[in-house]
């Protein structure tokens, strides 16, 4: 099933409800006119629908493979990432200084989405690429920067995060990879898993960037150094020269992904691999943190990119798929579309996307205010904005996406669960978006935490502010579907602070540990909520121009209105949840579970 | 040497063709439009014969609404240098576009013409060949493979019995088939730099040229729907079929 990028819809949510001219009045990124948006969105569209749209499926079925000599990509992947690099795709949002086009986030989230709608499993090798350039533009020495970035923002050099090993995941401290100093740089030992992409055919050279411990290193977290370890050496001239002692020594055999090869790196198995430390020892995680945000959010934008994939391919099956009378239509012989639980699936699906694109791109527009707005104090407030959004963005589109992959497969009934059919594999697909980039738990932590207890709540306060503004807006029309979504999100709101205050009051992490996911998931759909009521609103707005696609913009706001009616409600049994339940999850006796 | 490039706005090839309410036309109201793939070809073509050096500069030319715009821009990402428009709100007819295209062939004395062989919307199959005629270019229609040598082209024509090889001397006017070539995707950059190429609009009264209608158009009406076919159980009654129910043999 072929993949159609919604160009439109993209475009309707970054011009009228995030304010991409907005964006493009800041200095540095005057060129993000909506006129170029569209036509980047345009191409963008051809490319990953006629040239990554068609290899997803051989990459699921015949995946990466890896012998004695590295790691061989799925057939057709090599030619396409070619033809990636050659049209410029991957140096969007990269600096104009290292060869990029310096356009904003927004704007490359929205290109990102078709990545991963397209071909997910491509998709990560560039997005494990711009999380190295970020984490080398920001903290490398110039040098460094001028010998690996252009390659790297040109795509012809592939990057990689090294952070996992088998007894440190989530917990960082562990590490055991060493750095040994020697001459002008250090000797990295140690081996890493999980890497993304860690060995492939794609690219001439690799940039590995790793996270391991100084000779002199102290305990924990402090103790964590960032090195730049490439499969080739890099000569002065920018050739290639020896091949550096790191290896990929297996791949793993996953339930999706198939083709974006998980690799097992072991460095130094002869004496060393060459690594150049990045910015000052001990302070790898910091350096890491920074690019955090942005690697999270990239992989939210995957969460609803991969749903929007199951959505087209659901949707295109309930048309055709024929089964006895349907009490939507007069008419036997009609799509079992017409079935109204299978439109609530549809809907579900298509409401839900655009829901969480949307938030998605007011995320990415916060940061881009952040990264260049004139006034100090926007600038804060932006950034506070970005920060609080992207757990939500990484933990609950990427479990909403999940289920509504999982919806897609219900669709299809029984020819879901065949792989013929092609469903399946993006279910399967999605299952890593959770986990990956700091599991739900991890997001939800840093939410209640990070993003809410330490700034006493500010940020959600201000998040509330907007949220009451939008509904203030809603009251005053008489719009009967914006009247709708009104009488929707005052209660969720309403439960949401309720929850807040909650939360805020507490003393003892343990009690909002055990439901914080229920909170990351209620505030993620009460955001949900706040983008479509901008979207209705938008979209009634948009009718009163001239030529206007009054069924374009109505089908809009039945959209805000279905997803008040349907999801909102669940603010306010998520809060009863969130204050209600922590003690029974945690006071059973672990020998009874 | 110059090459004009003609693009036109089209119905976009994915989208589902419908008639308009009143029976006048297709319903191109708040429908994707995108250029005429045959034009595509064209504009690779151009940018393929410049890239050999054959070429100095490929100019886009498009005749349509100020939407056009779009489509010239497109034609720049590929990498066309400029782009004229001429502007008009009206659904011209073939002849008057080649009309207007010998103006700006007068003009511009490039020494190719290169047009897609047809436009998916009209189908009408007749620019290339009216254009030719009016300017007296040699014409080379329904080209699959295009060789340059000197002033003179090669090429190669898709026609009913099969490849049909001619030399034409240039100027001349070749009109693209599908097999010509595979056109390129825009690059990122050159999407970018495609907002600042030039892109000169001329209004059509400006050319002085006639492009009143000289069709009119009676209805237009969605092809009738296919029946379901039959079954038949032998050679025999699928021959008294034919003879007696479809009148075909």
């Amino acid at each position: 099933m072929s993949y159609n990028a919604p160009v439109r819809d993209i475009a309707f949510m970054l011009n009228h409800v995030v304010g991409l001219a907005d964006v493009a009045k800041l200095e540095g990124f005057e060129e993000a006119t909506e006129e170029l948006a569209t036509a980047v969105l345009e191409e963008s569209a051809r490319f990953t629908s006629e040239v990554l749209g068609p290899l997803n499926s051989v990459g699921d079925a015949e995946g990466a493979t890896w012998d004695e000599d590295g790691v061989k990509t799925a057939p057709g992947w090599v030619d396409a990432y070619a033809q990636f690099v050659e049209s410029g795709w991957g140096a969007l949002s990269f600096p104009v200084a290292y060869g990029g086009q310096g356009l904003p986030m927004c704007l490359s989230s929205a290109v990102q989405e078709m990545w991963h709608s397209s071909n997910m499993s491509f998709g990560l090798c560039p997005l494990l690429t711009q999380g190295a350039v970020d984490a080398l533009a920001h903290h490398a020495s110039d040098e460094m920067k001028d010998r690996f970035l252009p390659k790297m923002v040109e795509g012809v050099w592939s990057g990689t995060m090294n952070l996992t090993e088998p007894q440190a995941g989530t917990d960082l401290a562990a590490i055991r990879t060493k750095a040994e100093p020697k001459d002008d740089h250090y000797l990295i030992t140690g081996q890493k898993i999980y890497i993304t992409y860690g060995d492939h055919d794609m690219t001439e050279n690799i940039i590995h960037l790793v996270l391991a411990k100084l000779p002199d290193a102290p305990e924990g977290v402090k103790g964590i150094s960032l090195f730049v370890v490439p499969k080739f050496m890099v000569n002065d001239d920018g050739s290639l020269g020896e091949k550096n002692d790191v290896r990929c020594v297996s791949i793993e055999h996953k339930l999706g992904i198939h083709a974006s090869p998980t690799c097992v790196m072991s460095y130094g198995d002869n004496g060393g691999a060459v690594g150049y430390l990045v910015g000052k020892p001990h302070h790898g995680l910091m350096y890491m943190f920074t690019m955090m945000n942005q690697a999270r959010h990239a992989v939210g934008v995957q969460g609803y990119g991969i749903a929007e994939r199951a959505y087209q391919q659901a949707l295109a099956y309930a048309n055709d798929r024929k089964q006895g009378p349907t009490l939507l239509s007069g008419n036997d012989s009609e799509g079992i579309i017409n079935h109204p639980d299978v439109r609530r699936m549809l809907m579900t699906m298509r409401s839900s996307i655009e829901a969480m694109r949307g938030l998605a791109l007011d995320c990415a527009a916060a940061f881009d205010i952040a990264a260049k707005h004139p006034d100090a104090a926007v600038r804060e407030a932006a950034q506070r904005r970005g920060e609080l959004l992207t757990p939500l963005v990484k933990g609950w589109s990427t479990e909403l996406g999940v289920e509504l992959c999982s919806l897609g497969v219900q669709i299809h009934g029984g020819m879901g669960f065949i792989e013929e059919t092609g469903a399946a594999q993006h279910l399967r697909d999605a299952r890593i978006t959770p986990i990956y980039e700091g599991t739900t738990a991890i997001q939800a932590n840093d939410l209640i935490g990070r993003k809410s207890a330490r700034d006493g709540g500010q940020g959600l306060n201000e998040l509330m502010d907007d949220m009451k503004s939008v509904l203030e807006e809603l009251k005053a029309s008489n719009e009967v579907n914006l009247k709708a979504v009104a009488a929707r999100l005052a209660p969720a709101i309403d439960a949401a602070e309720q929850a807040n205050e909650w939360l805020l009051g507490q003393n003892d992490p343990t009690q909002p540990s055990a439901t914080s996911v229920e909170f990351l998931m209620m505030h993620g759909r009460l955001a949900g909520g706040w983008i479509m009521a901008r979207t209705a609103l938008a979209a009634v707005a948009e009718k009163q121009k001239a030529d206007a696609d009054d069924a374009y913009l109505d089908a809009k706001t039945l959209l805000a209105r279905y997803y008040a009616e349907r999801m909102l409600p669940l603010v306010e049994s998520g809060k009863t949840i969130i204050m209600d339940s922590a003690e029974s999850t945690i006071s059973l006796d672990i020998a009874q579970l | 040497m110059k090459i004009l490039v003609g693009v036109k706005r089209v119905l976009d090839y994915n989208v589902k063709a419908r008639v308009n309410a009143d029976k006048t036309g297709i319903e191109l109201a708040n429908v994707k439009m995108s250029m005429n793939p045959f034009d595509e070809i064209a504009v690779e073509e151009a940018l393929r014969i410049k890239e050999a050096g054959n070429a100095e500069e490929v100019i886009a030319i498009s005749i349509g609404s100020a939407q056009s715009q779009e489509t010239i821009r497109t034609a720049l990402a590929m990498g066309a240098d400029r782009g004229i428009l001429i502007e008009t709100d009206e659904l011209l007819e073939p002849l008057a576009i080649a009309k207007l295209l010998k103006h700006v062939v007068e003009k511009e004395s490039p020494g190719l013409v290169l047009l897609g062989k047809q436009a998916i919307d009209g189908d009408n199959n007749q620019t290339g060949q009216m254009l030719s005629a009016m300017t007296g270019m040699a014409q080379a229609t329904f080209a699959s493979k295009v060789e340059l040598d000197g002033d003179t082209a090669k090429v190669t024509r898709e026609v009913d019995a099969g490849l049909e090889s001619i030399k034409v001397k240039m100027p001349a006017v070749l009109t693209t088939d599908l097999r010509l070539n595979e056109p390129r995707y825009a690059k990122l950059p050159n999407i970018m730099k495609a907002k600042k190429k030039p892109l000169e609009t001329i209004a059509v009264a400006d050319t002085g040229v006639d492009v009143s209608s000289k069709l009119s158009v009676v209805e237009v009406n969605e092809p009738e729907q296919r029946k379901a076919g039959v079954i038949v159980s032998s050679v025999a009654e699928l021959v008294e079929k034919l003879r007696n129910e479809a009148k075909v043999i």
